[in-house]
């Protein structure tokens, strides 16, 4: 009885387009806009998630997220070399400069600062130049969305020169970098560099990368850290979600795109769920023809959901392929931020599920209520 | 309580259908219609019965009430030897399943299936398997003469054609009583002598019964009984033209 079902709905096209176009259009607009909510989320981690190696981030108590900077004096990074369990720690400069251009135009830079002997969280995509060079005097890399940022049009080059508070940095190498949230162009250079390079503080170090000492969880070494420091000790990941969770409960981000995502739903479910009843009202009579010769309402009932369930994986299908279409054409194209890992694929398909359900509903009403008399009536 | 089944059918002996004081009211207060008054009615085994009147006098309600589609408002109603003002809901789905093959007026074929699916809706919904039941649905349309017509769709028929393929699905599944209401006023005078030769010919049998109602005059001659409705009661019942010639029902 289910293809019966199926072809009923197939057969009557226009329906069943507008039927599956609700559904496409929830789909589309959810996946779309959760993939760019996943998107901006990951842009928020970029250089956590840049500065590969340490597993354990040491910082100041009151530090919400990764942009958040709060230095610590510079004793800090002994306290944290000798807690037990700390393999190696170094430290690791972020913060913003004014770089000071040849031509005298000023542009906003991302610094960041590694250790000076070991280079930990060093960028990992440089494809000009290289990282021992980093150790020249003056020496710094570049970001190349950076570079394009700074130089429109040229091609890359390195040697050429800039200022950050009237000292003189020289590029010696371009990397690939993540995105970050404000796109700024991101720096490289040594910590005791960047300390000169950035704007003069009292304090500077901004975090201590440190290792845990094999076999012991890192968890357990964050945890003696903030013991024995009173320093906040957290995982790549867990600084990874603290990040999160700030853009999440502080900032209007997920609140604009709840809105959206929800928008689409409720017109998904309209539209989906309006076409679906004007469907099942225009073959009212067919289900009463079933129903006198003798199809039971249960079976009735799972016919109009087979139905249901029919539009919303077709939709589902369509619009998630749309969505990811729609990521991969904007690719490198326009600066959109777009991500789509399951758990996007997973939150639509639940809400088309929810879509489909609520579009029945009115349907499944109408078809368990009718009376099989009908079908005598002209 | 659940009678068994037998004990009925012994009270109700050679009579496939047998109404007794069956009313049956639409709606209430200043708005009540009195479909049925007090309608009694028996039909045999064997027997095509045709019910005839004006527009508007409860022929429609009165088959509807004998297929298990319309419970009356008060009355005896027992098909086949079971009642079916006591019959429960379920049991009266599964009942006219296994027990009723209905041709409308308005065919109300599937307009998405096929004349061979269509055909075999009624098996499907007894839980045949679906090539199984299109098998079968096939050989009946063979019979009715659309052997090339099986794959068409209901649109690509012509209204005989249609009515022919409702008969099919009908007949399918080898129902007891066959319920027909008005299956010859969509179509001309061909196809109505057509649609009622194979009414006949299939459905009329020992141990069956065929309730048509019509008031397509032209049909009259098929029927061995005639009832004659008037204003929600029968008003008389006579012998149809057909009567004389089929000795073998009893009367
Ligand atoms: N579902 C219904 N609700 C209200 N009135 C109805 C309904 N069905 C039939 N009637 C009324 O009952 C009377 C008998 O109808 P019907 O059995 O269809 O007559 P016929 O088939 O002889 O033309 C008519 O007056 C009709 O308007
Ligand atoms: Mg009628």
């Amino acid at each position: 009885m289910l293809w019966i079902a199926w072809k009923m709905l197939i057969g009557n096209r226009v329906k069943y387009l507008g039927i599956v176009f609700g559904v496409v259009f929830a789909a589309l607009l959810i996946a779309q806009q959760a993939s760019t909510f996943c998107g901006l989320m990951l842009l928020t981690i970029s250089q956590i998630r840049d500065a590969a190696g340490p597993d354990i981030w040491v910082m100041d108590r009151k530090v919400q997220f990764v942009d958040d900077i709060k230095p610590l004096s510079d004793t800090e990074l002994f306290r944290v070399k000798g807690v037990p369990g700390v393999e190696w720690a170094v430290r690791f400069f972020k913060g913003i400069a004014r770089a000071r251009l040849e031509e005298g135009s000023y542009e906003q830079v991302i610094l960041l600062g590694l250790d000076d002997a070991t280079l930990v969280g060093a960028p990992q995509g440089i494809f000009m130049g290289s990282i021992a060079d980093l150790r020249k005097p003056d020496a710094v890399i570049i970001d190349d969305a950076g570079y394009k940022r700074i130089w429109p049009g040229e091609p890359y080059r390195i040697g050429r020169t800039f200022e950050m508070n009237d000292h003189r940095a020289v590029l010696v190498g371009i990397t690939t970098a993540s995105r970050t949230f404000q796109s700024f162009p991101i720096i490289y250079t040594r910590y005791s560099q960047a300390v000169r390079f950035a704007p003069p503080e009292r304090k500077v170090l901004s975090f201590v990368l440190a290792e845990p000492a094999a076999g012991v969880p890192s968890a357990e070494v964050c945890r003696r850290i903030e013991a024995q420091t009173g320093l906040q000790a957290l995982t790549h990941d867990q600084f990874i979600w603290k990040t999160i969770d700030y853009y999440l409960a502080k900032t209007g981000i997920p609140v604009n795109f709840g809105i959206t995502v929800f928008l689409g739903f409720l017109v998904g479910t309209a539209i989906a769920g309006q076409t679906f009843y004007l469907f099942t009202v225009e073959n009212i009579r067919q289900f009463g023809a079933l129903k006198a010769m003798g199809t039971s309402n249960w079976t009735i009932l799972l016919m109009v959901l087979s139905q249901a369930v029919q539009v919303g994986v077709v939709g589902y299908g369509i619009g998630v392929g749309l969505a990811a279409l729609f990521g991969l054409s904007t690719r490198g194209l326009v600066r959109l931020a777009f991500y789509m890992p399951w758990q996007v694929l997973a939150i639509t398909a639940a809400a088309v599920f929810a879509i489909v359900l609520l579009a029945s509903l009115l349907s499944i009403r109408r078809v368990l209520v009718v009376d099989p008399a009908i079908v005598f009536r002209g | 309580m659940q009678k068994p089944e037998s004990s009925d059918a012994a009270a109700t002996g050679d009579l496939a259908v047998r109404v007794r004081g069956v009313t049956k009211e639409f709606g209430s207060g200043g708005s009540l219609t009195r479909a049925l008054r007090g309608v009694d009615l028996d039909v045999p085994y064997g027997e095509m019965l045709m019910l005839v009147g004006p527009s508007g006098c409860g022929k429609t309600t009165l088959v509807s009430i004998v297929a298990g589609t319309l419970q009356p408002t008060a009355g005896e109603v027992t098909v086949l030897g079971l009642d079916l003002v006591a019959m429960g809901n379920g049991r009266k789905v599964r009942f006219r399943r296994d027990n009723v093959g209905f041709v409308f007026q308005a065919f109300n074929l599937l307009p998405a299936l096929s004349a061979a699916e269509n055909a075999a809706v009624p098996l499907l919904i007894a839980g045949w398997r679906r090539a199984d039941a299109i098998e079968v649905a096939s050989e009946i349309l063979e019979t009715l003469g659309l052997g090339d017509r099986l794959t068409n769709l209901p649109s690509e028929l012509s209204g005989g054609q249609q009515q022919r393929v409702a008969i099919a699905r009908a007949l399918v599944h080898e129902p007891r009583i066959l319920v027909c209401d008005e299956p010859t006023s969509a179509l001309d005078a061909e196809n109505g002598r057509i649609t009622m030769e194979l009414i006949e010919r299939i459905a009329v049998q020992p141990g069956r019964a065929v309730i048509v109602v019509t008031h397509d005059a032209r049909v009259y001659s098929f029927a061995d009984r005639i009832a004659s409705m008037e204003d929600g009661r029968i008003v008389s019942i006579e012998a149809g033209p057909h009567n004389s010639t089929d000795a073998a029902v009893p009367r």
